[in-house]
């Protein structure tokens, strides 16, 4: 392998450990962005996504199964997510300590009860057949880079999700209440955006995203009933380093957070690459608080 | 408030006694109580509870060729939950409120270490069933699982033997994998091997592509695992997805049993090697007698793996120290289980060394598709336990008291 393809090699892993990333904090990004709510259990969305791929694995078969099974995993996470904003979030309005706490709850019920309905040692999704082996260089300056299938699979995907969410909110009605809701909620509110539902559609689309990153997980490890909790904290970070509620801020940060992660650990230990990321995170929040991308809102003007 | 207390505490009484738990005042001097603390709830039930039933078959088994000194042993269940603090607890209230003459449990060794204060403290006796890393000595508990010298050392003679002198050391971030790759790292460089590589990622951790990118540029012959858990789910996913197969580039593993290979699905881990104190598919007449025992009892699809046997085995050599002894004291007891001899069990021939360690043999297997293990190698006889690795930690010795 010559260092021309270590680099190319390892820049892709970045890129593919940025891409779970990223479509877990989408929902957290968004949620955080309009709704000024932060939800604990978000890890658990993408846990609730990887053990509906699982259970959709075993139910269909043939090459086609796993799309199907992505499709199951969002609209799964996406009705739960519903649930919870209708039973929980929505009577916690105005309150960010009382949510804080609330869905901590709802994270620790929903992980005993994936244990309690899976056990506690992780279930498995097998990658169907067209996602095995890699694209591989044999010669040129890149010979010995090998992409496994499964990750382009993940970065492609986290690619369509990004663009579609991109073009829905600026190109769709909805997406137009949602930006307006995001700037002043009271002025759209005034003028008649029906601002309950759009709080309601953008957590529900929110943790169906994250229930995406689930699936998508499932491909490359194991789902365990704790497995969104080592995914919320970076996906935090991603969040407070993107800006709040910005869609191309969260998208760079994520990448950059990938990145890092992927070159630092070429040089020191998995554990001490984590402790270098969170010392840049912290730099860099010291100089720009608002994160890359700012985006004035009410909401942010009375945090 | 206290009379629901009550209530609750004759409740539990009374269901411990439809259990059969309790009958002290019925037979006082027909039972004799013994303890068995594992991990009944928690990450490490999916392990534990199957050692807890190998343990439990014993208990039966004594019991059906007359118990001990004319007793009938009665086990006591308590569930370590998986915390060390809570096997802590537990530990002294089985040797406190319960009575019992001796305690067979544990796993991690963070529970271990918690356990060893309360057994030194009342003087009382655990059986240890786990291969652990060694370096640590204490005169009341018998460590029966591997020590260092008993399974990742005999496991790199195999490699040196099959010509695999280049290793890359691969672990999770705890006290296990970390002492064994320090004794590995030793004995490669004092065998004329290589250490290409040392890699720890945290429990639990889920993404391998940086790792797997470092061992594709160190191109070792053989990958030493010492990861737990779902940690092994995802290396192997990651590295099948990267094209690397067992015939290229082979994993021998340390926390990989029969019980994993069923739960984490033969086919992701087929071809991959391991080394233990004992395989399912070993074949003597012992183990095929514990295999048919514990499938009658447990249902013929159970599979066996290392600890539990270590956990049925310690059951045993402590039934026959005690009728040596004569008495139940943990005192004579231990001195006299490590005075027995050599005894036939599932894993080949055992006895218990003066340093109350386990002499046994070592294997290395290869995983076949079936979930199974192949003998590939055996250690030249049972090897005697050394808990102090004399090149890492020299001029430590294990005496007990």
């Amino acid at each position: 392998m010559g260092h021309a393809a270590i680099i190319a090699g390892q820049a892709f892993n970045g890129v593919s450990v940025a891409s779970i990333l990223l479509l877990t904090a989408l929902g957290l990004a968004l949620s955080f962005g309009v709704m000024n709510v932060i939800n604990m259990a978000h890890g658990e969305m993408l846990m609730v996504g990887g053990y509906l791929a699982y259970v959709a694995s075993r139910i269909a078969h043939g090459p086609m199964a796993f799309l199907l099974a992505l499709l199951l995993s969002f609209l799964g996470a996406t009705l739960l997510g519903a649930l919870l904003e209708l039973t929980v979030i929505q009577r916690l309005y105005g309150r960010p300590l009382d949510t804080l706490l609330a869905t901590w709850g709802v994270s620790l019920i929903l992980q005993q009860g994936a244990r309690s309905l899976f056990g506690a040692i992780g279930v498995e999704v097998v990658a169907p057949r067209w996602l095995n082996g890699s694209f591989a260089v044999h010669s040129g300056a890149f010979a010995g880079l090998s992409l496994p299938y499964v990750r382009i699979f993940i970065v492609a995907l986290t690619a369509v999700v990004l663009v579609s969410l991109m073009l829905f909110i600026a190109r769709t009605r909805w997406g137009l209440y949602l930006r307006a809701v995001h700037q002043d909620r009271e002025m759209a509110q005034a003028l008649g955006v029906n601002t309950r539902w759009v709080d309601l559609a953008v957590f529900a689309v929110g943790t169906g995203v994250a229930g995406l990153a689930g699936a998508a997980l499932a491909l490359i490890a194991p789902v365990t009933p704790t497995v969104g909790q080592n995914y919320v904290v970076y996906a935090f970070l991603v969040v407070i380093v993107g800006g709040m509620g910005s869609l191309l801020g969260t998208a760079l940060a994520a990448l950059s957070i990938g990145l890092i992660t992927a070159g630092a650990q070429m040089f020191t230990s998995v554990s001490l690459a984590d402790v270098l990321l969170l010392v840049l995170v912290i730099v860099f929040i010291q100089f720009r608080p608002q994160g890359i991308v700012f985006k004035r809102s009410r909401v942010m003007k009375e945090a | 408030m206290r009379s629901l207390l009550n209530r609750y505490v004759k409740l539990a009484v009374l269901c411990l006694c439809g259990l059969g738990v309790c009958g002290a005042s019925s037979a006082q001097n027909g039972t004799v109580k013994v303890g068995v603390l594992h991990s009944l709830s928690g990450t490490m039930a999916i392990s534990e509870v199957t050692v807890k039933n190998a343990t439990l078959l014993a208990i039966d088994q004594v019991n059906a060729s007359g118990g001990v000194l004319g007793k009938k042993i009665v086990p006591v269940i308590e569930d370590g939950a998986s915390d060390p603090a809570i096997f802590s607890q537990k530990a002294q209230k089985l040797i406190q409120q319960d009575r019992v003459v001796t305690v067979f449990g544990g796993w991690t060794s963070a529970s271990r270490k918690a356990m060893l204060p309360v057994f030194e403290r009342f003087h009382s006796l655990l059986w240890y069933p786990v291969q652990f890393e060694g370096n640590e000595c204490s005169s009341n508990i018998m460590y029966s699982g591997a020590q260092p010298n008993q399974q990742i050392l005999p496991a790199l003679d195999w490699a040196f033997e099959k010509g695999k002198k280049r290793i890359f050391l691969l672990g999770s971030d705890y006290v296990f994998p970390r002492t064994a790759n320090l004794i590995l790292k030793k004995h490669i460089v004092q065998g004329g091997g290589t250490v290409v590589g040392e890699e720890y990622v945290p429990l639990g951790g889920t993404d391998f592509s940086s790792i797997i990118t470092k061992i594709e540029i160190a191109k070792p012959d053989a990958v030493f695992s010492t990861l737990n858990g779902d940690s092994n789910v995802s290396f192997f996913k990651q590295l099948a997805a990267a094209g690397i197969t067992q015939a290229r580039m082979p994993v021998m593993s340390f926390s990989i049993a029969e019980q994993e290979a069923k739960s984490m699905g033969p086919s992701l881990v087929n071809g991959s090697f391991a080394a233990w104190n004992y395989f399912q598919s070993l074949n003597n007449p012992d183990n095929k007698k514990f295999i048919a025992a514990y499938k009658s009892k447990y249902g013929k699809d159970a599979v066996l793996d290392d600890p539990m046997v270590h956990g049925y085995v310690d059951v045993l050599i402590w039934a026959a120290a005690v009728k040596k002894a004569g008495s139940f004291d943990p005192n004579a007891v231990r001195k006299a289980a490590t005075e027995l001899g050599w005894t036939d069990s599932p894993m080949g021939q055992v006895k218990f060394a003066d340093n109350q360690s386990l002499y046994q043999t070592a294997y290395v297997g290869q995983l076949q598709p079936d979930g199974q293990f192949k003998v590939l190698w055996q250690s030249k006889g049972a090897l005697r336990p050394e808990p102090y690795d004399a090149l890492a930690f020299p001029g430590k010795r294990c005496v007990v008291k």
